[in-house]
C-alpha cells in the first residue's frame, strides 16, 4: 500500500469568514480523514513520538486503535496518560514534541498525531455515555492550587489513583488560562467545562473564588488536613515595557484583552463586560498570546490590526500554524520594529474633550538583526534616526508574563529564583514539605502541554510521598 | 453561590449588604475589598469591606447605585443570592505606629473609611473624623462614625446639614491650628483624594489614599488597575489589587488616575439606562 507522504490537512473555516466571527477555526478531521491519516502511522516498535509527549501517551497505540475504528478503546489509551485530550489536540504544539519525532517525519510529513488526538477526543465528547468512575478512595487528601491545566491534570491523575482532591481557584470559573487566556476560535470554553466536568465524576471538588495566599494560606491547608499541596497558580503578573504613555486608555495588557473578551465574554453582542474594540489596534510582542490578542482584536471589529515585534519573521516564537492563520486573516505584522513611546490625545484648548486621555498612537523605531546573544539567537539593534508614528485607537502588549507573587509572599520557606518562579526539584518538590509545584508558577510563561508534563510529574511525586508516609 | 442576609437602604442611592462568605468574613482585615459578580454573565466589581462578622461568617458591603452592576446588585433582595464573592484582596491599612489620625471620608467612601475609623479607634488611637456629603439626602453612617471618633466634623456641599463646604476647610484649620496628626487617611473621590493631599502638603503631615481603579480580577493577573507613583522623580507603575489599595497620597498620580477611570463612560452610561430600562419593564 502507498503511503500518503503529505498529513491529511485540517478542515478549516474561510479565512475572510472566521476573521468575523468567534467559532472554531480548525472543524476536525472526518472520520474518513481520520482513517486515513491513522494509516499512515508505521507502529513503530521503538515508539520515538511517545519520547517527545510531555505525558507520555502511547501514540501508536491509540493510533492503531484509530485503525481498527475502535475510538472509545483509543480515547481509553489516551485517558490512560493524559487528562485533558481534547484540549491537547488542539493547542499542543506538536510540530516541536510528538510529530517532531515521527518516523514518518524523516522522509515525509509527520503523523497528524494532534489532529488525530482530537479526533478522538471529541468522538468520546460526542458517543461516550458513561461517566467517569470514581475508584475507591485511599484516605488521603491533596489540595491544588490553580484550576489551569497543571492543576487539572495533577488533580486527575491523583483522583485516579483514589485521592480526595480539591482545588482552589481564584477566579469564578475553572480552567486557568484555557478559559481566561485562550480564545473561543481556539479552544471552545464548552470543551474546557467537559474536562472539568469529567475530574468532577472523578471525584475531584473545585471551590472557586478561593485566592490562595489571600482567602487562605498554604499552611492553612494543611491545618484543614490537606497531606500534600500541589501550587499551579500560574504566571499571572502582566508585563510592560516602561516607556512613557503605558497608563493612556485603550493600553492594555494581552491578558486584560483576553480576559475582558474571553472569560467575561466581551466578544458577544451585548456584553456587561466592556472592552475598546473597533480602529486601529497595535499588538506588541511575536508570542502565541500577541497572536490570539490580535486575532480577537479583528474578531470584535477592527478595521486593521498590525503586530509590532522587533526581531525577524525567522524569530517569531509563536507556532508556525498560529502565524500562519493570522497572516491569512489580515494581520499585518511590523517587523524589526519596537515601540519607543505610546501617543495619547490631549486637546490644548478643551481639558473636558472626551478623547482626552485616549491612545491615538504609537512612536516605533526600526531594528535590525545584529550578534546572536548568549542564546544564540540575533540581538535586535536599533537603527538610529529610523523612529516614525502609527496611529492607533488600542494597543495590547503581549510580551510576556511573570509567576504571581501572592502564594510566594504568604508561604513562609518556599524558595524562589531571582524571577519570582517557585525553585522545585526533578520531582516538582518545592523547598517546603510536601508542597509541589509546576506549570508556568515555576518556569514562567510557557505552553500548556509543559504545565500539564510537571502536573503529572508532580502528581506521581505526591501519590510516592504520601503512599510511603 | 452567596447568600445576602441583610439588605438596607442607607440613603436612596446607597444600599449596604451584608453577605454570607464564611472564608472571607475569617479573614478580611480593614482597607482591604472583594469582588463580586451578581450573576451568571455579570461583569466582576471590587467592593472594600465595609465590616465582617466572623462568627456568622458575613461581610458588610455599601455600595452606591452607579452603574448597571450596582443597579441589579440592588435589585438583589435579602434571602436571595448573588453568584459570586471572592476575597479579601489587596493589603489592609497600616495602622502600627499609628497614634492620632485624621480620617478623611467623602460620599459613599465613608463606607470604606468607617472600619479603618473603627479600628484605629479599637487599637487607641485618637481619631477625628471627618465625613463630607453633597447634601443631607445622601449622608450616612454618622452615628457609627461617632461611636468610633473622638472629635467627628460632618460636612456638606450644599450646607444642608453639618458645616457647609468641603472636608478640606476643617483639615486646614486644624493643621493650621498646629494639630500633628501621625497620619491622615483620605478615602473617597478621586479629586476630593488629590486636594485632601494639596491641604496636607505644606504641613508635611504624611497622608495616604485608598484607591478604586477599574479592576477584574483583583489578583495581579490584568494589569487593568495600574496606576503610577512618582518617587524621587520616578514614576514607578504599581497595581492597586496587589500593592495598595492604599498608597502614598504624594506619590499617586492622581490625573492620570481619574482619567484611567473614565475609561468607559460612554459605554456604562449606556448599559445603566438599558438595565434602568429592562427593571421598568420588569
Amino acid at each position: 500500500m502507498a503511503l500518503n507522504p503529505k498529513k491529511n490537512a485540517m478542515p478549516s473555516q474561510e479565512p475572510q469568514v472566521r476573521a468575523h466571527n468567534f467559532n472554531e477555526v480548525a472543524l476536525g478531521y472526518t472520520r474518513e480523514l481520520a482513517l486515513d491519516e491513522a494509516a499512515r502511522c508505521l507502529n513503530c516498535k521503538n515508539k520515538p513520538c511517545v519520547a517527545g509527549c510531555p505525558v507520555n501517551i502511547d501514540i501508536p497505540g491509540f493510533i492503531m486503535k484509530v485503525k481498527e475504528e475502535d475510538f472509545e478503546g483509543a480515547y481509553q489509551v489516551i485517558n490512560k496518560t493524559s487528562s485533558l485530550p481534547a484540549v491537547c489536540g488542539r493547542v499542543c504544539p506538536q510540530e516541536t514534541q510528538c510529530e517532531s519525532k515521527c518516523t514518518m517525519g524523516i522522509k515525509f510529513e509527520p503523523v497528524g498525531i494532534g489532529r488525530l488526538e482530537r479526533y478522538v477526543a471529541d468522538w468520546h465528547n460526542a458517543n461516550a455515555t458513561g461517566k467517569a468512575q470514581a475508584p475507591a478512595p485511599n484516605g488521603h487528601k491533596v489540595a491544588i492550587v490553580g484550576a489551569g491545566p497543571s492543576g487539572l491534570t495533577c488533580a486527575g491523575d491523583l483522583a485516579k489513583k483514589g485521592y480526595a482532591v480539591s482545588i482552589f481557584e481564584a477566579l469564578h470559573k475553572a480552567g486557568g488560562v484555557l478559559v481566561y487566556g485562550i480564545p473561543e476560535f481556539r479552544l471552545p470554553k464548552a470543551i474546557v467545562a467537559k474536562e472539568v466536568e469529567t475530574l468532577k465524576e472523578l471525584g475531584v471538588e473545585v471551590a472557586t473564588n478561593v485566592v490562595i495566599g489571600k482567602t487562605l494560606t498554604i499552611d492553612e491547608l494543611f491545618e484543614k488536613g490537606f497531606e500534600a499541596v500541589f501550587v499551579g497558580s500560574g504566571a499571572g503578573l502582566p508585563n510592560f515595557m516602561n516607556i512613557p504613555g503605558e497608563h493612556f486608555k485603550g493600553v492594555y495588557s494581552a491578558n486584560e484583552f483576553l480576559t475582558r473578551s474571553n472569560l467575561m465574554k466581551a466578544y458577544l453582542d451585548d456584553p456587561r463586560t466592556p472592552i475598546m474594540k473597533g480602529g486601529k489596534v497595535i499588538v506588541v510582542g511575536g508570542g502565541n498570546v500577541a497572536m490570539d490578542a490580535a486575532r480577537t482584536a479583528l474578531r470584535l471589529g477592527a478595521e486593521e490590526v498590525s503586530i509590532v515585534y522587533r526581531r525577524s519573521m525567522d524569530e517569531l516564537p509563536a507556532r508556525r500554524e498560529e502565524v500562519e492563520h493570522a497572516e491569512e486573516e489580515g494581520i499585518v505584522f511590523r517587523l524589526l520594529q519596537n515601540p519607543v513611546e505610546i501617543l495619547g490625545f490631549n486637546n490644548p484648548d478643551n481639558p473636558r474633550d472626551e478623547r482626552n486621555g485616549f491612545v491615538c498612537g504609537m512612536r516605533v523605531i526600526k531594528m535590525e538583526l545584529g550578534e546572536p546573544d548568549e542564546k544564540g539567537r540575533r540581538r535586535p539593534v536599533p537603527i538610529p534616526g529610523s523612529e516614525y508614528e502609527l496611529e492607533a485607537d488600542t494597543v495590547v502588549i503581549a510580551i510576556g508574563t511573570s509567576p504571581n507573587p501572592l502564594i510566594k509572599d504568604t508561604t513562609k520557606g518556599l524558595e524562589v529564583n531571582r524571577h519570582g518562579g517557585i525553585v522545585v526539584n526533578e520531582d516538582g518538590l518545592t523547598s517546603r514539605e510536601g508542597v509541589y509545584a509546576g506549570g508556568d508558577a515555576v518556569t514562567g510563561a510557557a505552553t500548556v502541554i509543559s504545565a500539564m508534563g510537571a502536573g503529572k510529574v508532580a502528581a506521581a511525586a505526591i501519590d510516592e510521598y504520601l503512599s510511603n508516609k | 453561590m452567596y447568600k445576602i442576609v441583610r439588605k438596607k437602604e442607607l440613603n436612596p442611592t446607597v444600599t449596604q449588604m451584608e453577605i454570607l462568605a464564611p472564608l472571607v468574613a475569617n479573614k478580611a482585615l480593614p482597607g482591604q475589598f472583594i469582588i463580586l459578580r451578581v450573576d451568571e454573565e455579570g461583569e466582576r466589581i471590587p467592593l472594600t469591606v465595609a465590616g465582617t462578622d466572623p462568627k456568622e461568617g458575613t461581610v458588610k458591603i455599601i455600595f452606591q447605585i452607579v452603574g448597571e452592576t450596582t443597579l441589579r446588585l440592588n435589585h438583589k433582595q435579602e434571602g436571595e443570592e448573588i453568584a459570586d464573592f471572592v476575597g479579601p484582596l489587596g493589603r489592609p491599612t497600616e495602622t502600627e505606629g499609628i497614634k492620632k489620625v485624621c480620617i478623611v471620608g467623602g460620599g459613599v467612601g465613608c463606607a470604606i473609611a468607617l472600619p479603618v475609623a473603627e479600628e484605629f479607634h479599637r487599637l487607641g488611637a485618637e481619631v477625628t473624623s471627618i465625613i463630607g456629603f453633597r447634601s443631607i439626602d445622601l449622608l450616612i453612617l454618622e452615628d457609627e462614625f461617632k461611636a468610633c471618633s473622638d472629635r467627628l466634623i460632618v460636612m456638606s456641599d450644599d450646607g444642608s446639614y453639618g458645616r457647609h463646604g468641603n472636608v478640606t476647610v476643617p483639615l486646614k484649620e486644624m493643621l493650621e491650628a498646629g494639630e500633628k496628626f501621625d497620619l491622615v487617611l483620605a478615602i473617597g473621590p478621586g479629586v476630593m483624594m488629590k486636594f485632601t493631599v494639596l491641604t496636607c502638603k505644606p504641613f508635611g503631615v504624611p497622608c495616604r489614599v485608598s484607591m478604586n481603579p477599574i479592576m477584574i480580577d483583583g489578583t495581579g493577573m490584568c494589569g487593568g488597575c495600574r496606576l503610577t507613583l512618582v518617587r524621587d522623580g520616578k514614576r514607578i507603575t504599581k497595581f492597586a489589587c496587589v500593592d495598595g489599595p492604599e498608597f502614598d497620597g504624594y506619590e499617586v498620580d492622581f490625573d492620570e488616575a481619574m482619567s484611567r477611570g473614565r475609561m468607559y463612560f460612554p459605554y456604562e452610561r449606556h448599559a445603566y439606562d438599558e438595565a434602568c430600562n429592562l427593571f421598568k419593564q420588569g
